[in-house]
């Protein structure tokens, strides 16, 4: 009997998630043994072409990382829907945009006036890229950029959704693991659009640090604060930790180094905007009751968009122009 | 049932909606039958199958359409398109129970507060009530039935203010037959009547009708008086309110003092009294505000007593006969519980300081109001003679000066009401004790209450001289030889259509009332709303003027805004029979809008655990989750809107309600 296909690709996305995978160590060896590795660019040969050629719903399983932004993304993104049984959206910016995601505060123009031609590009000949481009051979073409970066989901439909930047290893293990022994029938699948590899909490929930009611009376970035104390929790430290709002499943990785939870792992279940909530729980526990005093204190968040929206802008109910998502 | 057990429940599939014209409050600006039409037609897939027009929904009538309604068709929604819920959510919703359907089935979406009364263009209005009609349907599919829950009522009232707003409603309680804890920060009770001579208009003594009541309320065996007290917290509600009360450190033992006024009398030393006295007279650092003070006890002065400042003088304590003075007493912390509230907590005057250009604090013969109550009083600094601040000269003209502060774009637009009578009073004692020439500078006459206008009548036969105008300017600077060392009062005389300078000896401001300047925290303390002036806000200005909109809390006298004493004393007897009408109900409903704990999803990160009004939420420690005390939750949503991991949902108000409200407005506009 032939072995259950296995795919895995990478769009606008940074490749940490790649490195993930592998850094699950002998568990890729479980991939090997269970799974016929039909696509994985980063790691083998493969043409768009043979993907193209395979047969509807022929994959079993394909991991999908990056968000949504341009029109290659977007093509195979479709493509892979087409060909694959289960679709998941692997590690934050496939998820919820990411930093990649951040760019969707500026127009495509301005990120490529900044990119090709600020002080800190080294750009003698002013080359500026376009879609397409003609030469004495004929046409060349590179993919155009979609005005805006999407999630997968808001580009085609997705089974599961595996959260983190990126995902914990010791989580793609467990998620291996589950599909190997849902294959052996051993165990079932979860229904379709769940969160996998993630906890049904926050970040609190698996972080040592002791919690008290919290009184803010001044935001810190975190070198200012030093040392931190390593008992207490973050956020009462006046550093502002993510972790409140941050979906556990990561072990609290961060703050039990003595770094506040900066959210990769995203929303907890059912909230529908990240940042929103995380704003509101912020200025909830701000203790001032004077307008200049709570302007002070917020002015201890210098970096707002990054500091509530890191990972989740593309995700959030704040979004370009209507026009732009419509494209 | 109560929310927490709730069956499953299937969404609605037969919805009535309901459009009304509030006469032509509503239809005058929105075409409330193309409304009607709409929903039945383009709201049909979501569920509506019968959508009608109504000239008044809230009339019998419109109710019986609604009850009639969801037994023919089988309701099991019903959307009202009418006025504000705070008005007629309660009437739709029992009619929607008297039907068989549970109550919160029910939403009422306002196209006359939202719509009909803020907008023009009768097409943008029309299209606009569609979209919060579309909203208010969307959402019903997401309502959930819910239950009341009861819980018994706390027979006993506390009394913030005892001035005689606070007064009549405290006794009026007690002799219902239940306690009443009556808070006055002051050392006695009696509030600003006690400083007055006479009341307008029968020119009754104010402390002949006032003390007796002041006694009453002192011993009253259900009235536990606290003087010099303040109330330091709030928690709780409707039914059970938990107060902490700070009775501040009188340095007299309560229990030993027979109020024999011997420390009084001892008492080395003397400072003006800035309070009662209104800085005309002096007290002494041990006193009582005045003879007649409800309690009799004594209170030391820290900041200005010898021994407190200096270590030295005890004079008090060495003569008290019962060794009552006690220099060590801390102020005492206590809590009282309580089911409902009367907040009478009454008014400031306004600073006349504030118009400089009629020299008040600079000019010595500029008195304001509450000086002249003094001085005109019998058991004032003068006993009651009307002189110069020398404190020996008769004044022979006197002008009075009405709106000061009031009806004054630079202060308060607001009319005091009080100042006009208040004036005409003043005008009556001047001419009858001194036989002064006596004008009262006015804008507008205001005496629109039983009896007032006839004594305006008798003040004008009285010969004092009326002058329509605003007064620009108080001066001593003379410029004719007749004005010398008098006070001038320039003004534009509207009837005679020139400018007057009218020279006199004396000049008396009666100045308006302004909110107590600590009126927004006692209104955040006690949980209800000031307006943009400071003023309580009541639940409803001409229907329901002394409950406020949170339930449980009433309000009575001057603190909802400028009144008489009649006025005053009606809304604290009113106040109470609001309360007496919650006691004798033994037990209220709380709405089952509240937040509940999923404690799967909360990590005990703590945001939640300060942030309650009601102090309904509890860490457990053990667990490392919060939890919400259903009863003390009243559904306010703050800490649903704090909870980063939404972990806490709020009854009546979830997440897929609320969106299914927007798209439904989405889906229109």
């Amino acid at each position: 009997m032939s072995k259950p296909k296995f795919a895995m690709y990478w769009a606008a996305s940074c490749g940490g998630c790649e490195i993930a995978v592998l850094n699950t160590h002998e568990t890729i060896l479980d991939v090997d043994a269970n799974f016929d590795v039909v696509f994985w660019p980063v790691a083998m040969d493969a043409k768009y072409q043979d993907v193209e050629a395979m047969e509807d719903k022929s994959i079993l399983l394909t991991l999908w990382n990056g968000g949504i932004r341009t029109e290659e993304n977007e093509h195979l993104a479709h493509l892979l829907r087409r060909k694959s049984q289960i679709l998941v959206a692997f590690g934050s910016c496939a998820t919820e945009g990411c930093i990649p995601g951040l760019a969707n505060l500026s127009s495509v123009d301005d990120i490529f006036a900044t990119a090709y031609h600020t002080v800190s590009t080294v750009n003698p000949d002013n080359i500026h890229p376009q879609p397409v481009f003609r030469v004495p051979e004929g046409e060349l073409t590179i993919p155009a950029m979609k005005p805006v970066l999407k999630t997968l989901a808001q580009v085609v439909d997705v089974d599961y959704y595996m959260p983190g930047c990126p995902p914990e290893s010791h989580q793609i293990a467990a998620v291996i693991n589950l599909v190997i022994q849902v294959l052996q029938g051993k165990a079932e699948l979860p229904p379709k659009g769940a969160v996998i590899g993630a906890g049904n909490s926050t970040v609190c929930d698996e972080c040592k640090r002791k919690r008290d009611v919290k009184h803010i009376t001044a935001f810190h970035r975190i070198q200012e604060v030093a040392p931190l104390d390593p008992e207490l929790c973050i956020l009462e430290q006046g550093v502002p930790c993510n972790g409140p709002a941050t979906r556990s499943g990561c072990n609290a990785r961060c703050p039990s180094v003595g770094a506040q939870c900066i959210g990769c792992y995203g929303p907890a279940e059912g909230v529908l905007d990240y940042g929103a909530r995380l704003i509101t729980s912020f200025a909830s526990v701000i203790d001032a009751t004077e307008p200049a005093e709570i302007e002070r204190i917020l002015d201890g968040i210098p970096d707002p968009t990054g500091q509530f929206y890191r990972f989740n802008l593309a995700d959030s109910l704040l979004r370009a122009s209507t026009k732009a998502w419509k494209k | 049932m109560s929310a927490e057990e709730k069956t499953p429940n299937k969404k609605p599939e037969k919805i009535g909606v309901y459009v009304c014209h509030c006469g032509s409050n509503i239809a005058g600006m929105v075409d409330v039958e193309n409304v009607a039409k709409w929903a039945g037609e383009e709201l049909a897939h979501k569920g509506v199958v019968i959508a009608r027009d109504y000239k008044f929904m809230c009339s019998s009538l419109g109710q019986e359409l609604i009850e009639k309604d969801i037994k023919e068709f089988g309701l099991d929604g019903v959307v009202v398109a009418a006025c504000s819920p705070h008005l007629h959510e309660k009437t739709f919703r029992t009619a929607t129970e008297k039907a068989g359907l549970n109550p919160y089935m029910c939403e009422l979406v306002s196209i006359r507060e939202q719509v009909s009364w803020v907008h023009t263009d009768k097409a943008a209005a029309t299209e606009k009530s569609k979209a919060i009609l579309s909203g208010g349907v969307h959402r019903v599919l997401f309502d959930e039935p819910l239950q009341e829950m009861k819980v018994p009522i706390n027979p006993n009232t506390l009394v913030v203010g005892g001035g005689i707003a606070g007064i009549q409603a405290a006794l009026e309680i007690a002799n219902a037959g239940f306690h009443v804890y009556l808070v006055e920060r002051e050392p006695s009770i009696g509030g600003h009547m006690a400083q007055f001579d006479k009341t307008f208009p029968t020119l009754d003594c104010s402390a002949c009708i006032l003390t007796p009541r002041m006694v009453e309320a002192g011993t009253h065996p259900n009235i536990t008086l606290l003087t010099w007290s303040e109330v330091e917290s709030v928690s709780g509600y409707v039914g059970n309110f938990n107060i902490t009360i700070r009775k501040k450190a009188r340095y007299v033992n309560e229990e030993l003092c027979t109020g024999c006024a011997v420390c009084i009398e001892k008492c080395p030393k003397k400072i003006i009294d800035d309070v009662y006295e209104a800085g005309l007279g002096y007290r002494k650092v041990v006193y009582t505000p005045f003879a007649q003070a409800v309690p009799k006890y004594p209170v030391i002065d820290r900041e200005n007593c010898t021994y407190f400042q200096k270590g030295t003088c005890k004079a008090c304590e060495k003569f008290c006969p019962t060794d009552a003075i006690d220099f060590e007493q801390q102020d005492e912390l206590f809590n009282v519980e309580v089911g409902n509230i009367i907040l009478a907590t009454g008014y400031d005057l306004f600073d006349a300081r504030k118009v400089t250009n009629y020299g008040y604090g600079r000019l010595a013969n500029v008195f304001n109001s509450l000086e002249f109550e003094r001085l005109s009083n019998a058991a004032g600094p003068t006993n009651g003679n009307i002189v110069l601040r020398d404190g020996k000269t008769t004044p022979k003209t006197v002008g009075i000066i009405h709106c000061v502060g009031s009806r004054d774009r630079n202060f308060n637009n607001y009319c005091s009401t009080i100042c006009c009578m208040q004036s005409l009073k003043f005008a009556h004692l001047v001419k009858e004790r001194t036989g002064a020439e006596v004008y009262e500078f006015y804008i507008d006459m205001r005496t629109a209450a039983k009896a007032y206008d006839e004594f305006y009548q008798r003040v004008l036969e009285e010969g004092t001289l009326m002058v329509r105008g605003k007064v620009a300017e108080v001066t001593d600077a003379a410029r004719q030889p007749h004005e010398e060392g008098k006070l001038i009062i320039q003004v534009e005389d509207t009837f005679a259509g020139k400018q007057r300078r009218i020279p006199v000896d004396m000049v008396i401001l009666s100045n308006g009332m302004e909110p107590r300047s600590d009126a927004k925290e006692t209104a955040k303390k006690f949980g209800i709303s000031c307006s943009a002036d400071s003023w309580f806000i009541e639940k409803h200005p001409k229907l329901d003027p002394v409950s406020t909109m949170t339930e449980g809390v009433m309000i009575a006298g001057c603190a909802s805004g400028p009144k008489d004493i009649p006025t005053s004393v009606a809304q604290g007897a009113a106040a109470a029979a609001r309360v007496l009408d919650k006691i004798l109900q033994k037990e209220v409903a709380l709405e089952p809008i509240r937040a509940t704990v999923d404690e799967e999803k909360c990590s005990g990160c703590r945001i939640c655990n300060n942030l309650c009004p009601f102090n309904a939420i509890s860490f457990v420690d053990d667990l490392a989750v919060t939890r919400i005390n259903p009863a003390l939750c009243q559904g306010c949503g703050t800490c649903v809107a704090a909870c980063p991991a939404g972990a806490i949902s709020g009854t009546g108000f979830s997440n897929e309600q609320i969106l299914a409200q927007i798209d439904g407005l989405l889906m229109v506009a």
